[in-house]
C-alpha cells in the first residue's frame, strides 16, 4: 500500500501522483493520512486503485472521480464526488451539501446523513444513504437513483426530471412535479441491488421503499402551471 | 357652419405602437415574449466615443510601414498553460443546441484561421468544435450539460460561467423543439422537453465557494489550463474584484448587449448595464487591486467592428469577445433569404426567434434540412474575413493614436459626444476637459 501523508507532502502532490497512476495499475492501493478537511483531496483520478482517506475531508473531496474507489473514514465537506463519472465513492460518517452533484456515474454511499441538496442535478449516479437527507434534495436529478434509508428534508425532488427516488422514512415535503409512484417488481429489484451495493443490506428491505419520480407536468412551459414556480 | 382643423391624429409617446402591439400579443396569448439576441433598445455606446488621433503632441505611426501589434497572453497569472492569441478579438460562448454542428465547426475554422479561440457553451464540447479550434475555452456552467473530466483536459482554457450580459442573474431554457437526439444525448435528458439551464452553480455559493471550486478545477487539470470567470454587467466593479479574489485568471465581462439563445424580453430588455458603463468599473476594481494586466479582462456584449475594439482596449480590456456579431458574419439574417424570414412573420436584420429552431440560414436550429444550407467551411471563411477586418480597422486606430499595440492605446486618446457617454466611460465631452461624475462615483 502507498501511504501518503497530506499534512507533510500536500495536496498537489497527493493529486499529481494519483493522476499519474491513470493507464498503469502497479500502485492499486493508497492510504491518505493526515486529510485535516483539506479541500479537492483525489479530485480528477482515473484509475482503477482503492484509495483510503483516513479522516474527513473538505469540499470537492473525489470530485469528477473515475474508476477509482475512494473510502472516506471521516465525514466529508461540501460536494463530495460532484460530477463523479464512474467509480465508488463511500463515506463512513456525513456528507455535508451537493454531495454527488451533478453526478454522471459510479456509486455514491453515505453511511451518516447527508445536508441539502444532495444529489442535485444528478445525471446518472447511484446514491445511497443510510441516513436522512436535508431540504432540495435532487433538485432538478436528471437521471440515476437515490436511496435513502432515513427521512428526506423539504422540497425532495423539485423540478426533476428522470431520476428515481427512494425514501423508506418520512418525506418532509415533495417538491413542484415530484409525485409518488406505485412500486412495481423492476423497482424491487433494482432497490436489492442498490442495497447490496450500498453496503446496506443488512438495514432495510426493499419493501420497505416508496418510490417517488416526475409528474412530468412541467416538462414543456405551460403558462397555466406558472403558479408551480 | 364654420369647419376648423381637425387636430392630427398624435401618438403617445408613452405608448406607442409597438408598446401596444407588445400590450395586444400579451393580452391574447397569456405569455411573455421570449427571443434570442442582446437589448435592442438605444443605449450609450461605443458610437458615443471618438478617438483623438495624433497631432503635433503626439506622434503617429505609418499605416502599412510601421508595426502594431495586436496578440495577446490569456491565463498569465496562475496556469501553466497560458493562451497566446494572434488577435484580441475572441468567439464568445454560443452552445451546441443553441446552434447546429456545422455552425459550431465554421466558427472554429474562422477563429483558427484568424488566430483567436472559440468557446463551448451550455452544451457541452462537440467533436466539430474541438477538432476545427485550435484554442478551445471550455465553459463550466451551472446546470453542467455534457461536463467531464476528459474534456476538459482536452481543453485549453476553462470559463467558469456565474452569469451573462443578456441575463444577469438568469438562468436558460433551451426549447424543445432543438432538442434533437443528438443534444437530448448530451445533455442526458428526454427529447423534445424543454431543458432547463440553472441561474445558480449546484456545488458552490458565493466568493468563498467560487474559490475552492477554481482550485479543484485547477487541482483536476493540474493547474494547467487558465481559468476565466465571466460574469454579466450588473456590478462589475464587485464582481471583478470578487472573481480575482476568488483566484481567476481571467474576468470576461458582458455587457446587456450581448445575445442569447433566448430568454424573456422582458429580461433582455431591462436586466443590466451596457458595455460602456461596465468596462471602467471592472478596470477600476483591477487597478485598485494592482492586477489590472495581470488578470486579463475580456469584453463583450455589441462589438461589431475594429473601432468598438479598439474603443474597448483603450478603456483598459485586454480583449473582446464577439457572439451576434460572428453570427452574422457567417450568414444570420442575411436579406438572401428575406422570402423565408416573411414567411416568419419578420424580416432580415429582425429574425431573433432562434429559439424556435427555423432559422432560414440554417445556423441556429437543429432541423438538418435547415442546417443543409450552410457551408461551414464558406462560414468560416466568411467569419475569419471579418476577423482580419477588424483587426486591420483597430490597427489603423491604433497606428493613428501613435500606438505600436493596440494594448497601448488609453482613455486618454478618447472623447465623447454625450454627456451620458462620458460619464460611463470617465472621457471627457469633446472639445472640453469635462468628465460627468470624476468628482463623484466611479
Amino acid at each position: 500500500m502507498q501511504s501518503f501523508d497530506l499534512g507533510k507532502e500536500g495536496l498537489r502532490a497527493l493529486n499529481s501522483s494519483l493522476h499519474g497512476l491513470k493507464g498503469q495499475t502497479n500502485m492499486t492501493a493508497w492510504e491518505v493520512i493526515n486529510p485535516k478537511g483539506a479541500h479537492a483531496i483525489a479530485a480528477g483520478v482515473d484509475a482503477p486503485v482503492d484509495i483510503t482517506v483516513r479522516g474527513s475531508t473538505g469540499y470537492y473531496c473525489a470530485g469528477m472521480n473515475k474508476q477509482a474507489t475512494i473510502r472516506i473514514k471521516g465525514s466529508a465537506g461540501p460536494g463530495v464526488a460532484e460530477n463523479m463519472m464512474s467509480g465508488t465513492v463511500i463515506i463512513d460518517g456525513d456528507a455535508s451539501q451537493y454531495a454527488g452533484a451533478t453526478g454522471r456515474g459510479g456509486l455514491l454511499v453515505i453511511k451518516g446523513n447527508a445536508s441539502s441538496r444532495c444529489g442535485i442535478s444528478m445525471k446518472g449516479i447511484d446514491i445511497v444513504v443510510h441516513g436522512s437527507i436535508g431540504h432540495m434534495s435532487c433538485f432538478m436529478a436528471q437521471s440515476g437513483n437515490m436511496v435513502v434509508l432515513g427521512d428526506a428534508g423539504e422540497a425532495l425532488g423539485d423540478s426533476l426530471y428522470e431520476a428515481r427516488l427512494f425514501v423508506r422514512g418520512s418525506v418532509k415535503s415533495l417538491g413542484a412535479d415530484c409525485i409518488e409512484k406505485e412500486m412495481r417488481p423492476e423497482h424491487i429489484a433494482l432497490l436489492q441491488d442498490l442495497l447490496k451495493r450500498g453496503e446496506a443490506d443488512g438495514k432495510a428491505k426493499p419493501e420497505e421503499f416508496r418510490r417517488y419520480g416526475s409528474a412530468r407536468k412541467l416538462y414543456n412551459f405551460n403558462i397555466d402551471n406558472a403558479s408551480a414556480y | 357652419m364654420t369647419e376648423f382643423p381637425k387636430t392630427p391624429p398624435r401618438f403617445s409617446a408613452t405608448f406607442t405602437p409597438a408598446i401596444n402591439a407588445e400590450i395586444r400579443r400579451a393580452a391574447a396569448s397569456g405569455i411573455y415574449d421570449i427571443r434570442g439576441g442582446g437589448t435592442k433598445r438605444h443605449l450609450p455606446h461605443f458610437d458615443d466615443l471618438l478617438f483623438l488621433g495624433a497631432s503635433i503632441s503626439r506622434y503617429p505611426l505609418e499605416g502599412y510601414r510601421e508595426k502594431c501589434a495586436t496578440d495577446v497572453w490569456l491565463g498569465t497569472r496562475f496556469a501553466k498553460k497560458p493562451i497566446h492569441l494572434e488577435i484580441p478579438v475572441t468567439i464568445a460562448g454560443m452552445s451546441f443546441g443553441a446552434l447546429s454542428g456545422p455552425a459550431k465547426e465554421a466558427l472554429g475554422r474562422g477563429a483558427s484561421a484568424a488566430g483567436t479561440s472559440t468557446t463551448t457553451g451550455d452544451g457541452g464540447m462537440t467533436e466539430e468544435e474541438r477538432g476545427h479550434s485550435r484554442t478551445l475555452v471550455y465553459q463550466y456552467l451551472p446546470s453542467r450539460y455534457g461536463m467531464n473530466p476528459d474534456d476538459l483536459r482536452r481543453c485549453d482554457a476553462i470559463e467558469v460561467v456565474v452569469g451573462q450580459g443578456a441575463k444577469p442573474g438568469g438562468g436558460g431554457m433551451l426549447l424543445g423543439q432543438k432538442i434533437s437526439d443528438r443534444v437530448a444525448k448530451m445533455r442526458n435528458l428526454p427529447k423534445g422537453i424543454d431543458q432547463r439551464s440553472a441561474c445558480r452553480h449546484p456545488d458552490w455559493t458565493g466568493p468563498d465557494d467560487l474559490e475552492i471550486k477554481i482550485m479543484e478545477l485547477r487541482e483536476i487539470t493540474d493547474w494547467e489550463k487558465p481559468i476565466y470567470v465571466k460574469i454579466g454587467g450588473a456590478r462589475p466593479y464587485y464582481d471583478t474584484a470578487l472573481a480575482v479574489k476568488a483566484g481567476a485568471d481571467v474576468v470576461v465581462l458582458d455587457g446587456m448587449q450581448g445575445g442569447t439563445a433566448a430568454t424573456q424580453d422582458v429580461f433582455i430588455e431591462h436586466v443590466g448595464m451596457p458595455i460602456l458603463a461596465c468596462i471602467p468599473q471592472a478596470v477600476k476594481a483591477l487597478q485598485d487591486l494592482g492586477m489590472h494586466r495581470k488578470v486579463q479582462l475580456i469584453v463583450s456584449g455589441g462589438i461589431r467592428t475594429g473601432a468598438d475594439v479598439a474603443k474597448a482596449m483603450a478603456l483598459g480590456a485586454d480583449a473582446v469577445a464577439i457572439g451576434t456579431a460572428a453570427l452574422i458574419a457567417l450568414g444570420d439574417n442575411d436579406p438572401i433569404h428575406e422570402a423565408e424570414y416573411q414567411k416568419l412573420g419578420t424580416t432580415a436584420d429582425a429574425y431573433d426567434d432562434w429559439h424556435e429552431g427555423r432559422d432560414p440560414a440554417g445556423i441556429t436550429t437543429q432541423d438538418p434540412e435547415l442546417f443543409k444550407r450552410f457551408d461551414p467551411v464558406l462560414g468560416g471563411r466568411r467569419l475569419k474575413n471579418y476577423l482580419k477586418v477588424m483587426t486591420l480597422e483597430a490597427q489603423t486606430i491604433a497606428r493613428a493614436c501613435g500606438k505600436n499595440h493596440l494594448h497601448n492605446l488609453e482613455p486618454e486618446d478618447l472623447c465623447a459626444l454625450t454627456i451620458e457617454a462620458a460619464a460611463m466611460a470617465g472621457v471627457p465631452i469633446a472639445g472640453t476637459n469635462w468628465i460627468p461624475g470624476r468628482n463623484g462615483g466611479f
